[in-house]
């Protein structure tokens, strides 16, 4: 049914320089959220947080009444089998086949025969679309196929909470909107809560029903699609946009007196592009989870830039 | 700036202090089941095989070169019926672990440090506590007893070559005669001495995998942090070792007085 993460107060730092700090935000049960964020801005940190791979130096996160930040090592090993994470380059494990990798959890954690668990993997196998790759080694395969299969193990033990460390990256167009399709799909069928991290707009633009932001060492803003497609907050609008002109610079941040010199110049931020449709289960049952498009902006009195919630819009961000 | 220098001071403590609790999470690991016997027979397989023939190589020169040293000096002593067991007693009581030691740090440290610190920055470690394993007790533990298997039999294997060495060293090239060299065996060497060569040797082992576990387990920044995570775990077992043998041989003596006659 999924299972809703509290987050509180949660601060993180490498010896003296500070990830994030105070970073509060719950993710709701059942839905998709993004995590968008610069690159550098601890995105993998905060993921590794909520799975207590890493300690926060303050703050909390409560799964299921259990504050992970605090609890002890065995309650820990307990909550992480709400969990299936898929990690960047997919951590299968180099000395297993596929078909080993997938059952892994399964023969480490249930008392499943070999025929049950056959069937479970070649379920998950099929759902990725790796069936026939099961005697191959990680090596052997390409990072699409690993990452594909590290979502296959991630999923093999009906988890509570998916997290996504960055699906898209090296992976092309196709296959992230392959992969993106997957997702809901999948949120469809187990209504779990997931978390992606990414820096992909597209993915954020039209995967999520919640995008948070990351920057400048705190998060910059968290609440439902349309509220951060439609803001006119400058990081996250140019976020969102792909943009050079606003707050985000090449390097971590731009200088205050560069800034001061754009808005000197008159530089004005490009008008919003229109937001887009959210991305639908291909069996046209809506989630749970999912709301009408523009629903959000109705209920808030905001008005969506023209062309909005359009079938067939360009996906096409920028300017 | 005092506050930095403290801080640089008293960083190898917190270092040791970090590898001594690692230490105590593998030994509370050793008792937690289910026990990982799978992985206990590869990892002991595998430590085997690498091993198994540089040590012996190097038991070889080992016990030809004491018989070389000990047969020119005992000549000159005119005790030539003492040269077995002066042999025997320095492989069995030092060349033994001390070889072993190198061996099961070279070869058999630094391949575990370079096997977990691989799974390390693949990120695998991670996916498995996610998936609920404690990777302590799953990859650490079998091969920490492991190495410590393969380090008793390493100390029988370089005690024998080392002996069989010596005696071909010193009858074929020394020209000492069988008989007295095997007579002479139980003149000066007892039975502890064998002992505690194969206590040694387990502590050898268990020092060797701890270390190297480590290493490998906190190793950091992509391929390059793999190597250096290799290199420290081969340098600090040797070091480590080196020390161990000395305070053991030292208690030895303590508890076991030599044999006199």
């Amino acid at each position: 049914m999924g299972v809703e993460i509290q987050i509180e107060g949660l601060t993180k730092s490498f010896g003296k320089q500070l990830i994030w700090g105070d970073v509060t935000l719950t993710v709701p049960a059942g839905e998709i959220c993004v995590m968008l964020g610069p690159s550098g801005t601890g995105k993998s940190v905060l993921l590794k947080t909520l799975i207590g791979l890493l300690k926060p130096d303050r703050g909390s996160v409560v799964i299921e009444g259990v504050d992970i930040t605090a609890c002890r090592e065995r309650e820990l090993y307990e909550i992480r089998k709400l969990f299936g994470v898929l990690f960047q380059d997919g951590a299968m494990f180099g000395s297993m086949n596929l078909y080993d990798n997938v059952a892994f959890p399964l023969r480490e954690h249930t008392r499943k025969s070999e025929s049950e668990i056959r069937s479970i993997v070649m379920e998950k196998m099929d759902l990725v679309g790796l069936l026939g790759a099961e005697d191959k080694l990680p090596g052997e395969i390409s990072g699409g196929m690993r990452k594909r299969a590290g979502l296959a193990r991630a999923l093999v033990l009906d988890p509570e909470i998916v997290l996504f460390d960055e699906p898209d990256s090296g992976l092309d167009p196709v296959r992230t909107s392959f992969l993106n399709q997957l997702i809901v799909d999948l949120n469809a069928q187990i209504d779990a809560t997931f978390l992606i991290v990414t820096h992909d707009i597209n993915t954020a633009r039209t995967v999520p029903d919640n995008i948070g932001l990351l920057y400048h060492r705190h998060l910059a803003m968290f609440g439902p699609r349309e509220m951060l497609l439609s803001s006119e907050e400058p990081v996250v609008r140019q976020f969102l946009n792909a943009q050079t002109i606003g707050p985000i610079g090449m390097s971590e941040e731009k200088d205050a007196d560069e800034l001061e010199a754009e808005r000197e110049r008159g530089v004005e931020l490009p008008p919003l592009p229109p937001i887009p449709l959210q991305l639908e289960p291909s069996n046209g049952i809506p989630r749970r989870s999912q709301r009408p498009p523009g629903d959000w902006c109705r209920e808030n009195g905001v008005i969506p830039p023209s062309g909005s919630f359009e079938q067939n819009m360009t996906m096409s961000t920028g300017g | 700036m005092a506050d930095l220098t403290a801080s640089r001071a008293l960083a190898p403590i917190g270092t040791a202090g970090k590898l001594f609790a690692f230490a105590l999470d593998v030994v509370r690991g050793i008792f937690r089941r289910p026990f990982q016997f799978r992985e206990f027979v590869q990892q002991a397989w595998f430590i085997a095989s690498v091993t198994i023939i540089p040590t012996a190589l190097v038991a070889i020169p080992f016990g030809a070169v004491i018989a070389l040293q000990v047969g020119g000096l005992i000549k000159q002593f005119g005790a030539q019926s003492f040269t077995g067991s002066a042999s025997v007693l320095a492989v069995v009581r030092e060349a033994g672990p001390i070889a072993t030691s190198l061996l099961i740090a070279g070869a058999a440290g630094s391949a575990i440090a370079a096997d977990l610190g691989a799974r390390k920055i693949r990120e695998e470690l991670d996916a498995m506590m996610v998936l609920g394993i404690d990777p302590i007790q799953r990859l650490v533990v079998p091969r920490v007893l492991a190495c410590m298997l393969v380090a008793v039999f390493l100390n029988g294997l370089v005690s024998v070559v080392g002996v069989a060495g010596g005696y071909v060293f010193n009858v074929v090239l020394q020209g000492g005669t069988p008989g007295a060299y095997i007579a002479s065996f139980t003149a000066l060497a007892q039975l502890p001495d064998l002992y505690q060569g194969m206590a040694k040797a387990l502590v050898f082992g268990l020092i060797a995998a701890i270390v190297a576990s480590y290493k490998g387990m906190n190793a950091g920044g992509g391929p390059k942090g793999v190597g250096d995570a290799v290199n420290e775990s081969v340098v600090v077992t040797f070091m480590l070792l080196f020390v161990v043998n000395f305070v053991m041989s030292a208690i030895y003596f303590q508890l076991v007085p030599p044999k006199t006659g």
